[in-house]
């Protein structure tokens, strides 16, 4: 990591011309808990770092009766430790929380957990799940994707250059959701081995599931949502039969890998007992919801 | 291409620096290298083992995963700066008294990370404590004797 150049911009606009300016000899950078690695080891060679924290509109958690919207460069603690978030987006505060070592949460931000795009992204699960979109600054306007579409391979966003992750918005709960995170790991400290998250809503009269996403990470390429085993449950009212079939079809739907942490089909196992174990919590929760 | 060193300001344990660094140089080797304060260790400069524990800004972060140049503006306290003249911060009396550090290369970044606990919990349990130190790794004593340095020193306070 030699000769490199550092900035920290006041403001959006300067880190997008900074970006213009340098092209992809630029890298940004906002908690640095993964970027410094992957300088220190070589596996990234900017020539410019563009350090995002020192932007004000890039941080914070604001809540309105539309949802919630948390700036890119929030930090990890700030999320898990929010009543807000921990009351109406409990599955957010949960991946949050499970991000590394408190060391690390009060320098990791929410936008780099995203942007790294690793398949094993705590918070990445938790905001599919609840529908999240990620708001995108490029030099003249900002776009808004799907946080499912915001992930296109490992390391890979559909960021493009010049553009930058502003802050992430997840819609107002409807009446009568609840949500489930669940995640295995060896220790406490390590990278997820699979994780998934759920969120649900049930039809007033509490019998029905009426909207239902389930997430998956660390099981595929990108965090994934499984649509097919959501499928099973929405519109119905489910019985364990239904929940066990749903499980089978999270299972039968990731694409994992063997890798130094697990097998293959290890992490699909624990696909289907996460994804049971999380549907059955949100749908008690949601139930008592009244 | 601009210059290749920056001007910085930061606090450390009190004191005022201003210092031009590479851009490149970390945090720890900063604070270890530049203004000689030692007694915060380099374990595994990833992030993992918690050895180079400081308080900055009042949170506690790993400075092996922070750029020095990060660090401007900032009021920083290091293991240096916990004790006052000679008189030792109860954290590191209970960590002698309990016999908590064997080889000792933890123990810097432990006692960071008990102060941390202690400005926000003053009376924390034994799984507080515990959770406390879960970014910090020790070898040789295990964390049973820490945590009771970090029980003791709060009743102490």
């Amino acid at each position: 990591m030699k000769g490199i150049d550092y900035f920290a911009p006041p403001r959006i606009e300067e880190a997008v011309s900074l970006l213009r300016r340098y092209g992809k000899k630029a890298a940004l950078m906002a908690g640095g808990t993964d970027f410094l690695l992957r300088l220190e080891r070589g596996l990234v060679a900017p020539r410019v770092v563009v350090d995002l924290k020192k932007i004000r509109d890039l941080r914070g958690i604001q809540s309105s009766r539309a949802g919630l919207k948390i700036g890119a460069a929030t930090l990890m603690e700030e999320i898990a430790s929010s009543r807000l978030v921990q009351t109406r987006y409990a599955i957010l505060a949960k991946g949050a929380a499970s991000v590394g070592s408190i060391q690390t949460r009060n320098r990791a931000t929410l936008g780099g957990n995203l942007c790294n795009a690793s398949p094993a992204a705590d918070t990445a699960s938790p905001l599919i799940a609840l529908g999240g979109r990620a708001r995108i600054a490029g030099a003249k306007r900002v776009r808004e994707v799907l946080l499912e579409e915001f992930f296109l391979a490992p390391g890979k966003t559909c960021l493009q250059a010049n553009e930058l992750l502003k802050e992430i918005f997840i819609p107002s709960p409807l009446q009568r959701s609840a949500g489930a995170f669940h995640r295995c790991t060896r220790t406490a400290m390590d990278i997820a081995l699979v994780n998934c998250a759920v969120f649900l809503s049930l039809t007033p009269k509490g019998e029905i599931v009426q909207e239902i996403r389930i997430a998956l990470g660390a099981v595929a390429p990108t965090p994934v949502r499984v649509q097919a085993a959501e499928d099973v449950l929405r519109g119905k009212k489910p019985d364990e039969k239904m929940i066990e079939e749903a499980a089978d079809c999270a299972a039968a739907g990731v694409r994992p890998i063997d890798d130094v942490r697990s097998s293959a089909s290890y992490r699909r196992a624990m696909v289907r007992v996460l994804t049971k174990r999380a549907i059955e919590e949100a749908l008690k929760e949601a139930g008592r919801e009244a | 291409m601009a210059r290749r060193t920056k001007k910085i300001r930061v606090t450390v344990n009190g004191e005022r620096y201003d210092k031009e660094v590479s851009p490149s140089k970390s945090l720890l080797d900063f604070l270890r290298m530049d203004l000689n304060l030692t007694g915060t260790k380099e374990g595994c400069g990833e992030g993992e083992c918690g050895a180079c524990s400081i308080i900055m800004d009042g949170k506690l972060v790993d400075s092996c995963l922070i750029l020095a140049v990060e660090a401007d503006g900032q009021k920083i306290q290091t293991i240096e700066g916990i004790s006052r003249h000679d008189r030792l911060h109860p954290l590191q009396k209970a960590f002698a008294e309990k016999g908590a550090a064997q080889c000792g290369y933890c123990t810097p970044g432990m006692i960071m990370a008990a102060k941390y606990l202690l400005d926000h919990h003053p009376l924390p349990t034994a799984e507080q404590a515990l959770k406390a130190i879960a970014g910090n790794l020790c070898r040789c004593t295990g964390y049973g004797s820490i945590v009771d340095a970090v029980l003791s020193a709060a009743k102490e306070r």
